[in-house]
């Protein structure tokens, strides 16, 4: 156990569910600042490197040649994987996804691949050939709540991404000749953590630490829910859920807003 | 959308059930020898069988805590469980998923404050799959659990709801999960109905949610009232009583 982690744990929970306050100063359905950037990363058919509060995510979005699945030859694939890299935090350790890597890269993957909103048959090439398409996040700084970075980063690249095209066999990566990947809406994701009986929006690193856990809903276009991820040792009542699901629509717009105000290289 | 005609015809789904109807349940507690507590689920095509070790000396060392016993959990399918190919044997990236957070749903109600380093290893395998396994699971977990002898604040139960032919239903069976619009799993505590176990995938209204987790919650208590029974009919009486010493608290 570290002692540290601990007493940090006990001041976050104390200062949040007795003094009614947060470490930053925050309000308790208060965003920390974020900033989107797209283009960060020219190998890369689409990339965006994105800014919550301290913490720093960039994702890209490749295309490559692949087999459909069996029981779906007539479409692409998407995959999608993160790595939690060890110069993010002193607690993240070099190796192969963890069980929170990978339940991050499933939650981001879940909402953006249930929104339909590309369509996987628009990839398909020929019997047996499809595009591939897979989006990498790289999590390069950690100060909490991961998956809202992450999902923003990860739709602000395919918002970004560009197709290359099939000739003779091959992809064909040329920036004037590639079309912008359609998409017919954006996903975001929107996580509330629980310390004691309060619920707060976008937790930082330490709050985290101190909270009991989290709940992610993934929003698309502002008023459907996509996808939701309880995550951690704590509870939500049913009618924590109804409320919870209204703040998160109305963060997703303004979530949406950071997309349209990116900045592109 | 002509998937709509084939799931729901007049309210009725693919097997004959109401919209708000469970599959036919069966739990059985104590169903193994050498683990601490067991237990084993049928429900609709499902077959899932849940075994739990513990309190036991923590291994690695490092992983233990001064402040609590350390829950690990094991759920994986069979490679023979699916009505299609062979699967792989060993986990993979959505069963290290659904460890984890039934694991978390467990540690909620396990009292592991009372068991400082140690380690509870709960293992929940998949024989047969028939949709909603992660809940069957969750289910069966909760029981072993129980059976351990394992100081407990309530049962958890677990059941997920979907949307089928353009309506929410209870209890997805594998083709309404693989061919329905959206997939709810959840996992409730018996008493207060909290929400110990939420994953959702596709494309809802805040209405559509809130009406698939109403569903689910009239449907804990019947799935409640099957685990205490598998667990009276191994221990008759003596469960009353702690039942009822846990209402006190």
């Amino acid at each position: 156990m570290d002692v540290l982690e601990e007493v940090a744990r006990a001041t976050v929970y104390d200062l949040i569910s007795i003094k009614g306050k947060r470490i930053d100063g925050r309000g308790f359905d208060e965003y920390r600042k974020i900033s989107v950037q797209t283009g960060v990363v020219a190998s890369a058919e689409g990339s965006a490197l994105v800014h919550l509060g301290n913490t720093q995510v960039l994702a890209a979005v490749k295309f490559d040649l692949a087999e459909p699945f069996p029981d779906r030859p007539d479409e692409g694939i998407m995959s999608t994987s993160a790595e939690l890299l060890p110069l993010a935090s002193p607690t993240f350790e070099p190796g192969p996804p963890d069980e929170n890597a990978i339940e991050l890269a499933r939650v981001v993957d879940r909402g953006i691949r249930a929104s339909e909103i590309f369509d996987l048959k628009k990839f398909y090439i020929e019997e047996g050939k499809v595009l591939g398409m897979f989006i990498d996040i790289y999590v390069l700084d950690y100060d909490g709540n991961l998956v809202d970075a992450s999902g923003l980063a990860a739709m602000a690249a395919l918002r970004d991404a560009k197709v290359p095209l099939y000739e003779d066999g091959t992809l064909i990566r040329d920036p004037d000749k590639m079309k912008p990947l359609e998409l017919s809406g954006d996903v975001m994701y929107v996580t509330f953590a629980r310390v004691g009986d309060t619920i707060i929006v976008d937790p930082n690193g330490e709050e985290e630490l101190g909270a009991n856990g989290r709940i992610t809903f993934g929003i698309l276009n502002g008023d459907h829910v996509v996808a939701v991820q309880k995550s951690g040792n704590t509870r939500f009542a049913i009618g924590e859920i109804d409320e919870l699901i209204d703040r998160a629509m109305n963060h997703s717009k303004h979530l949406m807003e950071s997309i349209k105000n990116r900045k592109i290289e | 959308m002509e998937e709509i005609d084939e799931l729901l015809v007049n309210g009725k789904r693919v097997d004959g059930r109401r919209v708000d109807e469970l599959r036919p349940l069966k739990i059985k507690a104590h169903v193994l020898n050498s683990a601490d507590g067991s237990a084993y689920v049928e429900w609709g095509n499902n077959k899932v069988i849940a075994g739990v070790f513990g309190p036991t000396q923590c291994l690695p060392y490092h992983i233990a805590s001064p402040l609590k016993a350390v829950i690990r959990t094991q759920y994986l399918m069979a490679p023979f469980s699916s009505p299609e190919e062979h699967g792989r044997s060993g986990p993979n990236r959505r069963s290290i998923e659904i460890s984890k957070v039934m694991r978390e749903a467990l540690e909620h109600v396990v009292m592991v404050e009372k068991f400082p380093r140690a380690m509870i290893e709960v293992y929940v395998y998949v024989l047969q799959a028939d949709g909603g396994t992660r809940c069957a699971a969750t289910t069966a977990a909760s029981v072993a659990l129980a059976d351990a002898g394992l100081p407990m604040r309530d049962m958890v139960a677990a059941v997920a709801v979907g949307k089928v032919g353009g309506e929410m239903v209870l209890d997805l069976n594998y083709i309404e999960d693989s061919k329905g619009s959206a997939d709810m799993a959840l996992a409730m505590t018996h008493r207060n109905k909290d929400i110990l176990l939420m994953q959702m995938e596709g494309i809802l209204t805040k209405e559509e949610v809130m009406k698939g987790v109403k569903m689910a919650r009239n449907a804990i208590d019947k799935i409640h009232e099957l685990q205490v029974k598998a667990l009276k009919d191994v221990y008759g009486s003596e469960i009353e009583e702690n039942l009822s010493y846990m209402l006190e608290m």
